[in-house]
């Protein structure tokens, strides 16, 4: 800290008026954050015992594959090209990627019911009227695609391309992995069994669960990179304590 | 201490107390409906009982999918674990003539089945999907005796809770709760897509539990045992018991 006539109303706290962030919104993002790691690496764990996707109510060794992933796979059957089988680790996998699922889906489901009742959504995430032009959004676009620094009023608000992400993520995505999750149930397929039949079938529902994980992958890359590029040690410190760090803070 | 911070940490107290508690109860009774699995305990204890008793109380009363003929597949993927078994070459060499089923445990008749006896039971045709939890699967029609008839036929004791079923492969059992072992749909195979159920996919004799995924159809089924605890029959194994998923 450059400044130090630090004087004493500056060490009083701020008012809740000063938080960039609510503090539902700062717990359940990084309780997200904790459940979408779990989930890829239990994904990926499971999805190597077999790197086949298909389309349709049924697959396996003896069909053709819509896709193969060309990555070694965790079992002798699966005929990959490589000379050697990774280690199973499905046991604990699965039981890891079912309990993010739970964790995550009920994060999801307080962070929703908090963001309508809090006009959160509305507020925050909703592009405003005049700024959802095509200008603005490839203005915005181009600017993500140079990874260009945002200025410094983008602390305290979201343009309109990551407004538009992070709607996209916590009404899509989400809501489209929780489904084809679900669709891969025998149980749950037995009392609600549309929930394969719209996509087309079972192994329908475990291809797009896979493209709507690689989504969310990319999601996680580009934001981490734009929080980055936006000053890590700023956002990380406004995520955790929800306040922005003053001008003053700047030697 | 001012009294505002004391009365919040009066009431923060009583409330956790009143939580904790009611979580207790909760899991209490919970237990008593069989909502509760017998892998509760650990880091995924959580989740796995989650899982079991929403589907549990979700899935009282429904059936898995059943598909029409031309939905089966022209390929049934048969996966199988080589295994050498001089008993098993034995009884095939016999054609299964002398593959017996033991019924033993929580039962009022302690009872051993042939294979004829089982085809003479009432026996049931389904086109249900096996679902392996590496994710492939395939559709077949499977003939066999529902596991509650033959489970009547020993006299179920009140107290069973779980069905355990052996297979003839060493270290190789598994065991599903009376809610599954009773539904209608859990048979014991012992014919698919209109012949024989082969060996690969368990022949003789297969338990097929539809709602769940493909490792709770345990093959070359020998022995069922009725029980109230699992304790003695834990697998140690990683998987998690309940596999509606």
């Amino acid at each position: 800290m450059a400044d130090s006539t630090l004087s004493l109303g500056d060490a009083v706290p701020a008012t809740t008026d000063a938080l960039r962030h609510s503090a539902l919104v700062r717990i359940t993002h990084w309780l997200a954050t904790v459940c979408i790691l779990a989930l890829l690496l239990s994904g990926v764990e499971i999805l190597i015992s077999h790197p086949r996707f298909y389309w349709g109510e049924t697959g396996n060794v003896m069909t053709p594959s819509l896709f193969d992933l060309p990555i070694p796979a965790s079992r002798p059957w699966v005929n990959t090209g490589y000379r050697f089988v990774l280690p199973d680790q499905n046991g604990w996998s699965r039981n890891l990627h079912f309990e993010a699922a739970w964790a995550v889906a009920l994060t999801g489901f307080v962070y929703v019911i908090f963001g309508l009742r809090t006009r959160h959504f509305r507020n925050n995430l909703l592009p405003a009227g005049a700024d959802l032009t095509r200008r603005v959004f490839w203005k915005d676009v181009a600017s993500h695609l140079r990874f260009q620094r945002p200025d410094d009023a983008e602390a305290w608000s979201y343009n309109v391309v990551q407004r538009l992400t992070y709607l996209l993520v916590i009404f899509v995505l989400f809501p489209v992995a929780i489904w084809t999750g679900l669709a891969m149930s025998p149980a749950i397929l037995s009392v609600f069994p549309i929930l394969a039949t719209l996509l087309g079938g079972h192994q329908s529902a475990r291809t797009i669960h896979f493209f709507v994980s690689v989504l969310l992958v990319l999601f996680l890359v580009i934001h981490v990179v734009m929080v980055c590029r936006a000053g890590f040690r700023d956002r990380m410190r406004t995520m955790i304590t929800g306040r922005i760090a003053s001008q003053k803070d700047y030697p | 201490m001012s009294a505002f911070s004391r009365r919040k940490l009066i009431t923060t107290g009583f409330a956790a107390a009143g939580g904790a508690a009611g979580l207790a109860e909760a899991v209490r009774l919970a237990d008593r409906y069989g909502l509760i699995p017998p892998d509760r305990g650990g880091i995924y204890g959580a989740g796995t009982t989650l899982t079991y008793a929403s589907q549990r109380l979700l899935t009282r009363h429904s059936l898995a999918r059943e598909f029409s003929p031309s939905q089966i597949s022209k390929a049934p993927f048969a996966k199988l674990r080589p295994f050498k078994s001089q008993a098993f070459d034995r009884l095939r060499a016999g054609g299964f003539a002398d593959w017996r089923v033991d019924v033993d445990g929580l039962v009022a008749r302690p009872s051993s089945f042939s294979m004829a006896e089982l085809r003479s039971f009432p026996s049931r045709s389904q086109i249900t999907q096996l679902a392996c939890e590496e994710g492939w699967s395939f559709i077949a029609e499977w003939t066999g005796v529902p596991l509650s008839h033959v489970l009547s036929a020993a006299g179920t004791l009140p107290q069973a809770r779980y069905v355990v079923y052996f297979s003839l492969q060493p270290k190789w059992w598994d065991s599903i709760d009376m809610a599954d072992a009773l539904h209608p749909q859990t048979l014991l195979v012992h014919g698919m897509n209109g012949g024989e159920l082969s060996m690969g996919h368990g022949g003789p004799l297969r338990l097929r539990v539809p709602r769940q995924i493909g490792y709770k159809s345990v093959k070359f089924i020998t022995r069922i045992t009725l029980t109230d605890s699992l304790k003695q029959f834990d697998k140690g194994g990683k998987y998690s018991w309940y596999a509606g998923i």
